[in-house]
């Protein structure tokens, strides 16, 4: 696919037609890959030697973690879409997003909490990846509400797409806080691109089950809301012309 | 069928509750939300037709 073709789905009426036809498959694997990777983890796999059953959040907190940057990152390219080439479609799929990301945020923080306290004795530390985190939360719902605020969908969407630049920043302080500060109780990456082994096969395997699962539905919810913001700009622009003559 | 947890079960069960939860939230939300944009957009259409 050249990049003139993906031009073609800034076309709202081409995007929905597009989308309705993946959307089904998408929804229907991330599903499966979600029931798959849950129930393998959670059931048959064992305890870890030193975290005992706990390390069965695993499966929950480090698929919604890294949904919760992604998610963010994939705002940032679809708002820098918008300020270079004013498609509507990539600023309403960034909106569309935001929402998405903030329950993965807000997953992977709870998750986080919940385990932290038997295996570091505190729900909450302030910690260089928890704190970037919890910012990085406070910048989905900052985002979300600045949506909420603007009636102008062309304003709204440049003011967000200035606060999805900034907020890049804290995105990627949450991924590689641990590196820069190598303080704080936060482990480092459970996945990585390089040959070292950070998790068990034992737990590896349904892990990358449940990030597929996370991943697709993440798809599946961004490509339904990103139709559903479409036709509800369509709807404003009718009323508007309406009220107007 | 459920393994034994341990000491750790309440952390692992409501990590998974919590999860759980917050995901089906925004499934439904997501759905509804769709769902009644559809059929608002439908009736716009249909009077802006009807009006000319």
């Amino acid at each position: 696919m050249n990049l003139n073709t993906l031009w073609a789905y800034a076309n709202p009426k081409k995007f929905i037609q597009a989308t309705d036809r993946v959307l089904p498959v998408i929804s229907i694997l991330a599903v499966l890959s979600l029931v798959v990777g849950l129930v393998w983890g959670f059931f048959f796999t064992p305890e870890d030697y030193r975290q005992g059953s706990t390390v069965k959040i695993i499966y929950l907190h480090v698929p919604s973690a890294l949904m919760a940057i992604n998610a963010w990152l994939m705002m940032l390219v679809t708002s820098l879409v918008w300020i270079v080439r004013r498609h509507h479609v990539s600023a309403l799929a960034a909106r569309a997003a935001a929402p998405v990301g903030a329950v993965m945020t807000l997953i992977a923080l709870a998750t986080g909490a919940i385990w932290g306290q038997p295996m570091w004795g505190t729900w909450w530390a302030w910690d260089p990846r928890l704190t970037s985190f919890l910012i990085l939360f406070l910048f989905y719902l900052g985002y979300i509400a600045l949506w909420e605020a603007i009636e102008d969908d062309d304003t709204a969407a440049d003011l967000t797409s200035i606060l999805c630049l900034v907020g890049s920043v804290f995105a990627l302080l949450s991924r590689y806080a641990v590196n820069f500060w190598n303080q704080g109780l936060h482990q480092g990456a459970s996945l990585s691109l390089d040959k070292e082994e950070n998790v068990a096969d034992v737990f590896y395997y349904p892990l990358l089950v449940c990030i597929a699962g996370f991943v697709l539905l993440f798809i599946a919810l961004v490509f339904l809301r990103t139709q559903t913001e479409i036709r509800a700009r369509r709807m404003r622009a009718l009323l508007a012309r309406e009220r107007m003559g | 069928m459920m393994p034994d947890l341990g000491k750790y079960a309440e952390a692992v069960l409501s990590s998974y509750a919590v999860s759980i939860v917050l995901l089906v939230v925004l499934v439904w939300a997501s759905l509804h939300r769709a769902r009644r944009v559809r059929k608002q957009l439908e009736d716009v259409e249909t009077k802006v037709k009807r009006d000319g």
